[in-house]
């Protein structure tokens, strides 16, 4: 073995070198490594995220269009029963129109004959009196027998 | 041997296997020589001759050139480093980077900011220093052989096979544990680990005995581990390189096995690194 001043040498290149590693080589390259480490942790949390989200979101919708589909079956249904009894009323309505008619009517045909009746009865007593007077020919008390004659006719 | 001449640069050559080895083996050396004057060592016997003043230029220049690519590249990296998707170089670089930050995250229990930066050093050039033995054992020293003109110059290419190196780096991390301990638990509680550890106060000196080797074991054999390995690693590729024509299926078959210990090696000395420095921030469980 051979010792000599190349030991010193040795150690004094080997500080410097520690001392150059240690100031410019490793914490930029550490400092890199633990940002990329950190922007992919970030990454695939962000991604987690969006799966949740995405999951969430998904949930929401299918909700949402449930609820949407009921909703829709419910106003459908209110419609159908609105609309029968729509026309249930309509049907009321129309029955009572017609009865109404049909009363009216009635009491219209009731009222003509009644009227004919009358006519009938003013006519029946002139007939009555003309004939009354034809067969009497002689000159009986106008007045005195139309009343008669009316009593006689309101007795038709 | 060949000979040097004036005129231009001729390739070297060895008598025998044991030169050819022994050579590749030195290191190109700076230091004071017999005479008093400063300068390169041309012979093992010059080489063994120097003192502790001396250095293995081989082995600086390479180590702090592997440095250097290796700083670079991450440099160039970590300024354009960016939070989005990495491209290419980043991508590797970042590989390293979050295996190093996996490894002391599952070993390392304290607090320390110069933990990240000091294992990824580590990983990274001394991987770069192995790596180095995977070149052809005769490239790297030819070619500092053609630069210098110098047929007979030793060179060697791969710093780890340098005990100084890898010893630069134990005491480094030695030095470290220390800091920290004292730091974190105070220097009595350094020093209480070696009296009453692991057999309470009534056995101090037992305690002390067994503390005290294995706590100065800790960079020896970081050291030595590293150094044995690329060492012995380096010596069987210079074998191989003396086989003739059949090195070639041996050598590829030893260099695949050896990318596999090359980054082991790298990777155990910072997996210790960070174990010694997890020790030296946490007390010792009670007993």
């Amino acid at each position: 073995m051979n010792l000599n001043a190349t030991i010193i040498g040795q150690t004094i290149a080997f500080a410097v070198f520690v001392w150059f590693c240690l100031k410019y080589v490793w914490p930029p390259i550490t400092q890199a490594l633990a940002e990329r480490q950190k922007k992919i942790a970030e990454g695939l949390e962000a991604a987690d995220r969006a799966q949740r989200d995405l999951s969430l979101a998904q949930n929401k919708a299918a909700d949402d269009l449930r609820e949407a589909k009921i909703k829709s079956a419910e106003i459908i249904d209110m419609a159908n029963k609105r609309a029968n009894q729509i026309v249930d009323e309509a049907k009321e309505k129309a029955r009572d129109e017609g009865q109404r008619l049909i009363a009216g009517a009635k009491a219209e045909i009731e009222m003509e004959v009644q009227r004919a009746k009358e006519e009938l009865r003013a006519q029946v007593a002139a007939i009555a009196i003309a004939g009354a007077e034809k067969i009497l020919e002689s000159s009986v008390d106008k007045a005195a027998n139309e009343e008669l004659v009316k009593k006689l006719a309101s007795e038709l | 041997m060949a000979e040097s001449n004036s005129a231009g640069f001729t390739l070297p050559e060895y008598e025998n296997g044991a030169e050819y080895i022994g050579h590749h083996l030195g290191f190109l050396k700076y230091g004071q020589l017999p005479d008093g004057s400063w300068g390169f060592a041309h012979s093992v016997e010059e080489a063994n001759a120097m003192g502790f003043w001396s250095i293995h230029v081989d082995s600086m220049l390479m180590s702090i050139l592997l440095g250097v690519i290796f700083m670079g590249l991450f440099y160039f990296v970590s300024r354009k480093a960016t939070s989005g998707v990495p491209t290419g170089l980043q991508n590797g670089v970042e590989f390293l980077v979050e295996m190093v930050q996996g490894t002391i995250k599952n070993t390392f229990f304290g607090k320390n900011n110069l933990i990240g930066p000091l294992s990824l050093t580590i990983f990274c050039w001394i991987f770069m220093m192995n790596l180095m033995d995977l070149v052809p054992v005769d490239w790297i020293p030819l070619l500092a052989q053609v630069i210098a003109q110098d047929s007979h110059l030793y060179f060697k290419a791969v710093p780890t096979t340098d005990i100084n190196i890898t010893a630069g780096f134990a005491i480094s991390v030695f030095i470290l544990v220390i800091f920290y301990s004292i730091k974190i638990k105070g220097m009595g509680g350094f020093l209480g680990e070696f009296a009453f550890h692991p057999f309470g106060k009534w056995a101090l000196p037992l305690n002390l005995v067994m503390e005290i080797p294995s706590f100065l074991a800790k960079p020896v054999s970081l050291a030595l581990r590293l150094y044995g390995n690329l060492f012995a690693g380096e010596m069987i590729f210079l074998v191989i390189a003396l086989v003739g024509w059949f090195q070639l299926p041996l050598h590829f078959a030893w260099a695949v096995f050896h990318i596999l210990i090359i980054t082991l090696q790298a990777y155990l000395f910072m997996m210790l690194t960070i174990v010694y420095l997890n020790q030296a921030h946490t007390k010792p469980e009670a007993h």
